[in-house]
């Protein structure tokens, strides 16, 4: 879910009824947390303190598990997101096809390093593992849409489109 | 059922869905509405067809016309021409499918020749979301016949007999390994499938989890039968949603149609099957990072013993298989262990899929016989390297393999050889490159990843592979001294023996096996400071050749850095000061007068 503004989801109380009905749903479930917070995130769009404490509270277990958990996994994000995700294939097939110099420049594009956000909360950058199209290498994904065949000029041209 | 003059088979796998199958399937649709076709002619969205480079793909049946790199824009021909009039528009055919004019069968294609299709017997033939089709392809016919014809002891004796190795990466004897399942005695007992596939640049389980998933629902069920489990869970990679979603659906069908659940065909025997979506943990692959995972907790390996097949889920007997392991059960039950165990060699039985990426021509997703020459696979099916370049090396076994070099092109892919040269079969991942790769560059790129993935528990690994990559790093900056090569060596022995689980054991390998096979390009890394592929940019210079150079001054317009003067008709040179090895002047040169070194 896109995040436009810092404080947006946090601020919107009907997002804590929805993560409460998915408590409510997986609270008796064998192996829960890690379901909960990949729905939380898709609520709020990132993990903040407040999300992580109200999880801890309503699944009744201690919040550093909580923690432990969202800092573990890659997925999970504890700061913002921007507008739009863009997920560079750093997999091997990609790699040996030049994802390199695709990175260089999209992170000279957005003045981003990799993890990071734009400041105008546009853009976040990542890179991703093995997208499974390697046929079409390098590949990125901007959200849902994927883009192969890629090389460093492309990317002023396709990053306009989301502008 | 109804009966159709022709079907439309369509990829909707992950490639040929990010090369905009989705669309071409509209067009279909609505085309064939448009000319009254719609109950002549079926659409089918299948699984992967393997040739992932050609894609989207549409294949045409009766005729076998195979289309490729088919657009939106090229739908009305194909309805118009071939559909309508029964012409086929060879302007569209994968070019490999045609000779003089006559449309070769598939199977002659060099692409396919050399492959046989059991674990993805299905995919790209069926639709993988409507049960029905599955059926119609003896689908459940394999748990009808354990259920009603064999005992547990029974369905056991026959993965052994088969030699079935398991896919996953070590090659363990799967009726092993079910054999320990059944033998654990609980009241409860969990049958895991997994389907993290982490290897990047690997994407076998994907095709077969979104191309026919319930050939592994089967065959989990199968195997709740003979080890005396009642729930099976399939542990999926968040980054599959297509496969998530298919799996969900067929799922929901085995379920309507009483296959998974209560009471299965009315035998008394109970299974269900529920999904674990993943969060993004290379090491959750691993096996008792897996559990630890499913259980909700951080992915965190545990020691071994005990062993999954005595305390695994919740502290349970539980049994865990790879997909492809999986989806080789039900061939074995229908086909007999005897038919299984006719194809491959004498230590390695059946077939192994590949993912061909890389620097290959067709890339894409192959099953051969095990025994299968590497050769083979590289310039019969692979078609070789693009652009006529060499074949420098195969990468298997991804993070945790190593790669085979040119010379030893021949070797039959089996589990055994491929150990003794020095890499492993892996889960399948097979990236091909050429002589413009570094390996040096390689070592570095798949110790980042482990590093990156690392979980932390133990030091070995946190901190041995840590130094690891420092030193590839500061040999690829031309920083590198004569000792690091031992130096490399020593602590990649140490990490092998003391990390606490496979992700740390083995984490060392890509760097040994470059070493092994490549020491001279480490070597001119260090010694000499240059990199003879040309990959690493600190110990590259880019000149320009005075007796090339017209003096057109593209060159200097185009350079970010302003760091190429030169006067109008004479040549040009670059400050090799500011120079920040962008390479624009290169590509841009029209006389070919600038070069790397
Ligand atoms: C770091 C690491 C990552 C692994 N990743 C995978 C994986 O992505 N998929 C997989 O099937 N097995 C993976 N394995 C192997 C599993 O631990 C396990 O052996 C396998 O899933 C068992 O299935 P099999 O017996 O059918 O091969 C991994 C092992 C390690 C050490
Ligand atoms: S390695 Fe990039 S899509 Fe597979």
């Amino acid at each position: 879910m896109a995040v436009k503004e810092v404080r947006d989801t946090v601020d919107i109380p009907e997002n804590f009824e929805k993560l409460q009905g998915v408590i409510d749903e997986y609270k008796e479930k064998k192996g829960a947390l890690i379901p909960v917070l990949q729905k939380a995130q898709d609520i709020f769009g990132y993990l903040p303190l407040e999300v992580q404490k109200f999880i801890a509270k309503g699944m009744d277990v201690p919040l550093q598990r909580i923690y432990g958990i969202a800092t573990f996994y890659a997925q999970f994000s504890l700061e913002p997101k921007g507008e739009h995700s863009i997920g560079l294939c750093m997999g091997t097939a990609c790699y040996v096809r030049g994802a390199q110099s695709v990175l260089e420049k999209l992170k000279e594009e957005l003045g981003v390093d990799v993890g990071g956000t734009t400041e105008d909360l546009k853009f976040t950058l990542t890179a991703t593992r093995c997208l499974g199209c390697c046929g079409l290498a390098p590949v990125m994904m901007i959200d849902d849409d994927v883009y192969g065949r890629l090389t460093p000029d492309r990317i002023p041209e396709i990053l306009g489109k989301y502008r | 059922m109804d009966i159709y003059r022709s079907h439309v088979l369509i990829c909707a796998g992950s490639g040929c869905t990010s090369s905009g199958s989705d669309n071409v399937a509209g067009a279909f649709d609505r085309l064939l509405k448009e000319e009254g076709l719609e109950k002549e002619v079926k659409i089918v969205r299948t699984g992967c067809f393997g040739l992932c480079e050609m894609g989207p793909v549409v294949i045409v049946y009766p005729e076998g016309a195979f289309y490729s790199r088919v657009n939106e824009e090229d739908v009305e021909e194909i309805v118009k021409e071939h559909l309508l009039k029964g012409r086929i528009v060879k302007r569209l055919l994968y070019k490999e499918s045609l000779d003089k004019d006559q449309i070769k069968s598939l199977d002659q294609v060099d692409f396919y020749k050399k492959q046989m299709r059991v674990a993805l017997r299905n995919c790209g033939v069926i639709d993988p979301e409507n049960i029905d089709e599955y059926i119609a392809m003896d689908g459940y016919k394999a748990l009808a016949k354990v259920l009603t014809e064999m005992t547990p002891e029974q369905v056991i004796e026959e993965i052994k007999k088969s030699g079935l190795r398991c896919r996953g990466g070590a090659g363990f004897p799967t009726g092993m390994k079910w054999q320990f399942a059944y033998n654990s005695k609980d009241d409860k007992k969990y049958v895991c499938c997994n389907a993290d596939e982490g290897d990047p640049g690997a994407f076998m389980d994907r095709s077969v989890l979104e191309g026919d998933p319930h050939s592994v629902l089967e065959a989990m069920a199968i195997a709740g039968y003979a080890i005396g489990s009642d729930q099976g869970y399939i542990y999926v990679r968040a980054e599959y949603p297509i496969a998530v979603k298919r799996l969900e659906i067929a799922i929901r069908q085995a379920r309507e149609y009483g296959l998974l659940g209560k009471n299965i065909l009315g035998t008394g025997f109970s299974f269900d099957i529920d999904l674990k979506i993943g969060a993004g943990a290379f090491v959750c692959g691993e096996e008792t990072a897996l559990l630890n995972s499913i259980e909700g907790g951080r992915g965190e390996p545990r020691p071994r013993p005990p062993f999954p097949a005595v305390k695994g889920l919740w502290q349970k007997p539980t049994l865990l298989n790879n997909v492809e392991t999986y989806a080789n059960i039900c061939q074995i039950i229908l086909k007999g262990a005897d038919w299984f165990a006719g194809i491959g060699t004498e230590r390695s039985k059946g077939t192994k899929v590949f993912a061909l990426g890389g620097k290959i021509n067709n890339t894409g997703l192959v099953e051969i016989p095990m025994g299968t020459p590497l050769r083979d696979v590289i310039y019969e099916i692979g078609g070789g390297c693009p652009n006529g370049k060499a074949f420098k090396a195969v990468q298997t076994g991804g993070p945790s393999g190593g790669c085979i070099p040119a010379e030893h092109i021949d070797i039959p892919i089996e589990f055994d050889t491929l150990v003794q040269i020095g890499s492993m079969m892996g889960s399948g991942g097979m990236i091909v490159m050429d002589e413009d790769n570094c390996m040096v560059d390689i070592a570095k790129f798949f110790l980042e990843f482990t590093c990156d993935e690392s979980c932390g528990k133990c030091v070995p690994c946190r901190i041995g592979t840590k130094r690891m990559l420092e030193m590839l790093e500061k040999i690829t900056q031309g920083k590198g001294e004569e000792e690091d090569i031992e130096k490399l060596e020593q602590l990649a022995l140490n990490i092998k023996d003391s990390a606490l689980c496979a992700l740390g054991q083995t984490a060392p390998n890509p760097v040994l096996s470059t070493i092994r096979y490549f020491r001279d390009e480490y070597e001119a890394h260090i010694r000499d400071k240059k990199c003879p592929a040309g990959v690493c940019t600190a110990l590259l210079q880019y000149v320009i050749d005075a007796d090339k150079c017209k003096g057109c001054g593209i060159c200097a317009r185009n350079c970010p850095a302003d760091c190429i003067s030169g006067e109008k008709k004479s040549p040009y040179v670059i400050d090799q000061d500011k120079c920040i090895k962008c390479g624009t002047c290169m590509e841009k040169c029209p006389f070919d007068a600038i070069s790397k070194k």
